[in-house]
């Protein structure tokens, strides 16, 4: 018999109930995974004990025919999701201890649909940043091996100090690594400038930011709260379809979210492509762009052609100032949100002479350097003097930004391909170490997506000249999730199935 | 527009950040090269451009003025690093 965790999520759903599997079976094989995996530093907390008694609840529910659309499929979750009684500290320090007595919105719809919980997943502090290196916990591993090296080297390096080992990608770098690691058959992550397309892209995983209002952000630690946004990272298309679909959806706890029917998106996955437009936008064409990432381009592009989509080219001419205007707006939002931790009513406290003091140790000692960083940027560009010349102006440009695609849209483009990122993975400790910015240019091709709230899907579209997976990003018109299934479908068959990593890393 | 050493550690406390001279320096060297990074929106003409309020356009819910959610005061402190009597304690802030 095949290895379970080798089957996709839709395969696992379709042998749970044809019950040639159980959903103990799965979930066992899931957790013996999880623990021979624990090196690469996907996950912060393990919940076996809880995963095994879902999975139990689950065989019962699919021996009485009472089975959800997600029932026995083992997941990994984001620890910014907040889960009852379980660890969720966004990977802070100032979160220290930290067990909401409530469930996030997400997460209890994936419980109500069926999920099993495996436990939950590194990510940079407070989803701030590309590399996952900015984790209290630690770095993330990608289980991807680095060019030329082979698997002993890696090994030692695993045991090492990490460096040359590639990262994940980030914010979302413990979901994409235990997707691609199969150390969970699926995984929930965010995205605020693209902390789940990025990851996804480095790891051969698919992974979609929907529409800004589609999932309810009640229960997940808020960063930039009118650009965060829930999302699966999976190893299909479909499998993203099947989770998207139990995930999203009203919540009157979030007047954000958005009170619209959720579609079967599942179902849309093989419809034609005849008689869809897909919009080119020269302006991603950036300088000093590499020749892989072109030819990725160009396959996608050729792929959809040959699947009966008419391509045509665009232009989003304010695609360049949407990175350092998100600069302003996340840092502000975030100044704003991460000023609830005080401590006063949860988390870290440091002792202090007087309030003010404590605050001021308290904040020094459980933020991180890059949050830190973050914080003071926002509270610079919201303090008085500079609101309007920094804040407002970036939020006009927002304004233009979104323009951009609701224009393309106008002109009767259906969905926008670019690449998702201008690189494929790079080494541990390798980035961002002298100037922040080397690190946000990761984000250059995705954050344009946050600040105009629309859907985005990352998909396997090739390998890199060194062997490491790239990235196709589609963009859709709000609320069109179903286009970007079907259109990125497409381009996973046309681009052919990504083998993924041998488990080098098991103990 | 860049920062000089003051207002790194006036931003710092308005942030209720402690930092200690050492790191002034180093913050207002990577402040500044995030300013520098923003500092070509500058350039951008945004003459009679509506700032974004609401990146869907969405009318936004009322709700009933009720009651939703009664944690309880015991459920309300659980998180407290310190707390007595289901009050919240901080250091002493009135004479």
């Amino acid at each position: 018999m095949t290895e379970p965790t080798s089957l996709t999520l839709a395969q696992a759903r379709d042998a749970l109930r044809n019950k040639t599997l159980s959903a103990t079976e799965l979930t066992k094989a899931y957790v013996s995974a999880m623990e021979k995996g624990r090196a690469l530093n996907a996950y912060v907390t393990e919940t076996p004990e809880k995963a095994l008694a879902m999975a139990k609840e689950s065989d019962a529910r699919l021996a009485n025919g009472t089975a959800g659309p997600l029932e026995g499929l083992p997941l990994g979750i984001k620890d910014l999701y907040a889960t009852k009684g379980i660890h969720t500290q966004a990977c802070s320090h100032i979160l220290d201890g930290f067990k909401p007595n409530y469930e996030s919105t997400v997460t209890s719809q994936l419980w109500r649909d069926g999920a099993v919980m495996l436990g939950k997943l590194n990510m940079d502090e407070f989803a701030m940043g590309s590399s996952n290196e900015s984790s209290f916990y630690g770095p993330v591993v990608s289980p991807w091996l680095p060019p030329k090296r082979d698997a002993e080297w890696a090994r030692t390096a695993l045991a090492g100090d990490k460096k040359g080992l590639l990262v994940p990608g980030g914010s979302s770098g413990g979901s994409a690594s235990a997707v691609s690691a199969r150390m969970c058959i699926g995984a929930t992550a965010s995205d605020t400038g693209g902390s789940i397309r990025q990851p996804a892209a480095f790891t051969g995983t698919v992974g979609i930011k929907p529409t800004y209002g589609r999932c309810s952000r009640w229960g997940m630690v808020a960063f930039a709260s009118s650009l965060d946004q829930a999302g699966p990272i999976a190893r299909t298309v479909r499998d993203c379809a099947i989770m998207l679909r139990s995930m999203a959806g009203h919540d009157p706890k979030d007047t954000t979210s958005v009170d619209a029917p959720v579609p079967d998106y599942e179902a849309a996955l093989g419809r034609s492509l005849k008689g869809k437009t897909i919009g080119i936008p020269r302006e991603y064409r950036i300088e000093g762009m590499s020749p892989e990432i072109e030819k990725l381009w160009d396959n996608g592009v050729e792929w959809l052609r040959d699947a009966g989509a008419k391509i045509v080219d665009i232009s989003l001419p304010h695609t360049k100032t949407a990175l350092p205007a998100y600069y302003i707006v996340a840092p502000a939002e975030a100044s704003s949100n991460l000023a609830r931790y005080d401590g006063v009513r949860y988390g870290l406290r440091m002792p202090g002479k007087d309030i003010a003091e404590m605050y001021e140790k308290t904040r020094r000692a459980g933020f991180g350097a890059e949050v830190r960083r973050r914080i003071m940027i926002g509270t610079y560009v919201l303090s008085a003097g500079y609101y309007d010349a920094y804040y407002v102006r970036a939020q006009k440009i927002r304004t233009l930004i979104k323009r951009d695609f609701e224009q393309a849209y106008a002109s009767g483009v259906d969905a926008i391909l670019t690449p998702a990122t201008p690189s494929a993975a790079f080494g541990i400790g390798e980035k961002g170490s002298a100037d922040p910015v080397e690190m946000y240019l990761n984000d250059v091709f995705t954050v344009t997506v946050n600040m105009a709230g629309l859907p985005g899907i990352a998909v396997p579209g090739g390998r890199s000249a060194e062997g490491l997976p790239l990235g196709l990003q589609l963009i859709g018109r709000p609320f069109d999730e179903e286009t970007l299934f079907s259109v990125a479908h497409a381009i996973e068959q046309a681009a052919g199935q990504v083998d993924l990593p041998q488990a080098w890393w098991n103990v | 527009m860049s920062v000089d050493q003051a207002t790194v550690r006036r931003i710092a406390h308005l942030a209720r950040i402690a930092v200690t001279e050492e790191e002034v320096p180093h913050l207002q060297g990577e402040l500044n090269a995030m300013l520098a990074f923003v500092e070509e929106l500058s350039a951008v003409n945004v003459d009679g451009v509506e700032p974004m309020t609401s990146v869907i356009p969405m009318k936004m819910k009322m709700r009933t003025d009720v009651v939703t959610d009664q944690a309880g005061a015991d459920i309300i402190v659980a998180n407290a690093p310190v707390s007595e009597d289901h009050f919240f304690v901080v250091p002493k802030v009135v004479e």
